[in-house]
């Protein structure tokens, strides 16, 4: 780690710590003196609003354990004891269930704020790949909370979720039969995804701290994508500045938490979902949450075998490629050039991929069939596309802007 | 730099959202009118008289085959709710016996700590008695049912916080009974036709008509209708009830965190001004 501080022992017991355990010094140079570019816009505030999303969840997580049963006749009818009885578990629990949407929209924007300024270039390839990691553990996470309160939702959420694996050849029944514990979503079911909700968070937690380490490693990127050439023209330090700056971001993030927590607290998910799980009932159609439908829209796209590949397993082979494909994007880029500010043929095509996502999402809530399933395959081509062929042919052919030299020209230069 | 682009984005999406709407049913589902709540909004609260009725209708209509198995009696007495007093409550909860292993023959009188009795001891039981059709649990059945809007609406809804699809479908589906199915529809022996229930063939009869259920009018309040409208009305609300016994506190406090939270991130931004000032940034 890099040495930025200026820490000096103020008291006897402060140098004989430092001694030992120099966590001041180690809180002083990553909290406080860690030098960040000082044109971080307000997209960057995102990283902080994410560990205030993962804390709220973890909190308001272990309360409600306290007070959940995990078993198939009792769950659906705990979480609305604690909507009812729990002296106010109402607004824990829907801080919960709304927290996990919020949790979602916060880093479905720090991962498109990543792409448009090429933030997983080098040397942050590891830092990318460390993301990619949590957004993964973060879906399984999500996945098996999802499941808990036992409605009807949950309950075929979790068989359609664990039949995507019995796709997989060979293996795919045993990995099924683990999932479930059994042949069905049942009690198990139910009791293991409740044991794995709780330690996920944590390893989510241990990651982020490796995360953030990979940042601190090579510092921030930022809006123009050039290295820091002079620490003290182009850098502040991380306290007071950013610690405010992020501040004020995470109270303006609660403001839609808050309204969505408060006032519409069902809206974000089903109403399907207060009905109790049924495995003998088919809910009409079988929707996931929100952040998910991007990437079930892409599962639910491939209909059709190709060679010996039959449909539900090349299905699955997208699906999961969707999301694998993101850990390649460092070396699928291949321009030099950082920012999206300076890469004028860029530009587009992250929008147009930011729209055919959007495109995915909103397919993914649709019935599957007539014109929405060849949209769907069409969004899917172009999701793929954009990554195999789209950013590996534009470093070749598309002409930079020329970069400011620096942080602090750049800064200068901009008409106030 | 943004704006122009953000434009085009909007603009892309909007494009590629409004696309043509699924094919029609051959027997489709008219409209579902969103009713005047007075619990809608971010002002919303129970309206306790309306709660009053609509518990009325419940007790001596729907709970004869309808189970509300999450709902203590004490609750009728809590804040924001109908407004029964304790000893309204108790009397109530007496009237009721209690299935009770620990009690001398297995029953004994209710008291408000216990939960709404059920019609029936099972499942079984119900479908029995109804025809093969169980009769829903009302505990949460307002929030169980919504309202698909067409095209791009739902998005409206985001900014208004509605979430009274529920009692509007119910209130919808209480409306929404024919005597005879259209031509050229199959109905089920012992099923009804209803505009608003999927697949229209609905296992209950028509539970509400016209004077089936008569108000007391307290002095000096004015007349309530005895219409079919006006009781699907109330018991609407009084299930939505049931489902969020707390909504008007929870919206209360709501208020004021919001406000709170936009003052205080006043506050922080002119902080984070002066920290910032006289840094290029």
């Amino acid at each position: 780690m890099s040495e930025h501080s200026t820490y000096t022992p103020g008291s006897g017991i402060e140098k004989w710590l430092d001694e030992r355990l120099p966590i001041i010094r180690f809180s002083k140079e990553h909290l406080m003196d860690f030098p960040t570019p000082k044109n971080l816009n307000y997209w960057w505030t995102f990283g902080a609003i994410l560990v205030m999303c993962l804390g709220i969840q973890i909190v308001t997580g272990v309360i409600l354990a306290m007070h959940y049963t995990p078993n198939i006749g009792m769950a659906f009818d705990s979480v609305e004891h604690i909507r009812r009885d729990v002296n106010g578990g109402r607004m824990i629990q829907s801080f919960h269930a709304v927290g996990a949407s919020m949790f979602f929209a916060a880093v479905y924007i720090h991962i498109f704020r990543g792409m448009y300024f090429g933030s997983y270039k080098a040397p942050r390839e590891i830092l990318w790949i460390l993301g990619v990691l949590i957004f993964l553990l973060m879906m399984a996470t999500a996945f098996m909370g999802y499941v808990l309160p036992w409605g009807q939702m949950s309950g075929w959420a979790a068989t359609v979720i664990t039949n995507i694996f019995a796709a997989i050849p060979i293996v795919g029944t045993p990995i099924l039969e683990l999932l479930r514990g059994g042949f069905s979503v049942g009690n198990p079911t139910l009791n293991r995804f409740f044991s794995l909700h709780y330690l996920l968070p944590f390893v989510i937690a241990a990651v982020v701290a490796l995360h953030i380490w990979a940042l601190h490693v090579p510092g921030n990127n930022n809006p123009i994508g050039v290295d820091v050439k002079d620490k003290q023209r182009d850098t502040l330090p991380f306290h007071p500045y950013y610690t405010m700056k992020d501040a004020f971001g995470m109270v303006l993030f609660l403001i839609p938490f808050a309204w969505f927590a408060f006032f519409a607290p069902d809206i974000l998910g089903h109403p399907d979902n207060y009905i109790q799980f049924n495995s003998q009932v088919t809910p009409a159609h079988i929707v996931p949450e929100w952040y998910f439908l991007p990437f079930y829209a892409i599962l639910r796209a491939i209909d059709f075998n190709l060679l010996f590949i039959d449909s539900k397993l090349l299905g699955v082979i997208f699906f999961g490629g969707s999301i694998l494909i993101l850990f390649f994007l460092p070396w699928l880029d291949t321009s030099k050039v950082r920012s999206g500010n300076f890469r004028p043929m860029f530009k587009w095509f992250y929008w147009l991929f930011v729209v055919n996502f959007v495109a995915l999402t909103y397919l993914g809530a649709q019935p599957a069939d007539g014109i929405y399933v060849v949209l769907s395959k069409i969004c899917t081509a172009y999701y793929f596309i954009h990554f195999i062929v789209i950013l590996p042919v534009l470093g070749r052919i598309e002409t930079p802007r020329p970069l400011p030299t620096s942080i602090s020209e750049s800064v200068l230069g901009k008409a106030h | 730099m943004f704006n122009t682009k953000t434009i085009l984005a909007a603009v892309a999406l909007v494009a590629s959202l409004a696309l043509p709407a699924v094919a029609q049913e051959g027997h489709a589902t008219p409209h579902i009118e969103k009713q005047s709540w007075s619990f809608a909004g971010i002002f919303g609260t129970y309206d306790q008289n309306q709660l009053q009725r609509g518990f009325q209708v419940f007790r001596e209509v729907c709970s004869n085959c309808h189970s509300a198995r999450l709902i203590a009696f004490r609750t009728l007495a809590e804040e924001g709710g109908p407004g029964f007093s304790e000893e309204q409550v108790k009397a109530l909860a007496a009237e009721y016996e209690i299935a009770d292993p620990t009690a001398d023959g297995g029953v004994r009188k209710g008291v408000p700590a216990d939960f709404w009795p059920s019609p029936f001891a099972t499942e079984q039981d119900a479908r029995d008695a109804n025809g093969g059709a169980l009769p829903p649990d009302f505990s949460v059945l307002a929030k169980a049912r919504g309202v698909k809007e067409e095209g791009l609406w739902w998005i409206l809804n985001y900014f208004t916080g509605y979430s009274e699809g529920g009692p509007d479908y119910i209130h919808a589906l209480l409306n929404g009974y024919h005597e005879e199915a259209p031509e050229g529809f199959e109905l089920a022996e012992g099923k009804y036709y209803n505009d608003y229930f999927p697949g229209h063939a609905i296992g209950m009869g028509p539970p509400l008509a016209d004077g089936l259920v008569s108000y007391e009018v307290a002095e000096g309040e004015a007349e309530v209708p005895l219409t079919l409208q006006q009781y699907s009305t109330d018991v609407a609300a009084f299930m939505m009830w049931l489902g969020e016994p707390h909504l008007a506190g929870r919206k209360q406090t709501g208020f004021v965190v919001l406000l709170f939270l936009v003052l205080f991130a006043g506050l922080m931004y002119a902080t984070k001004r002066r920290i910032w000032q006289g840094i290029e940034h």
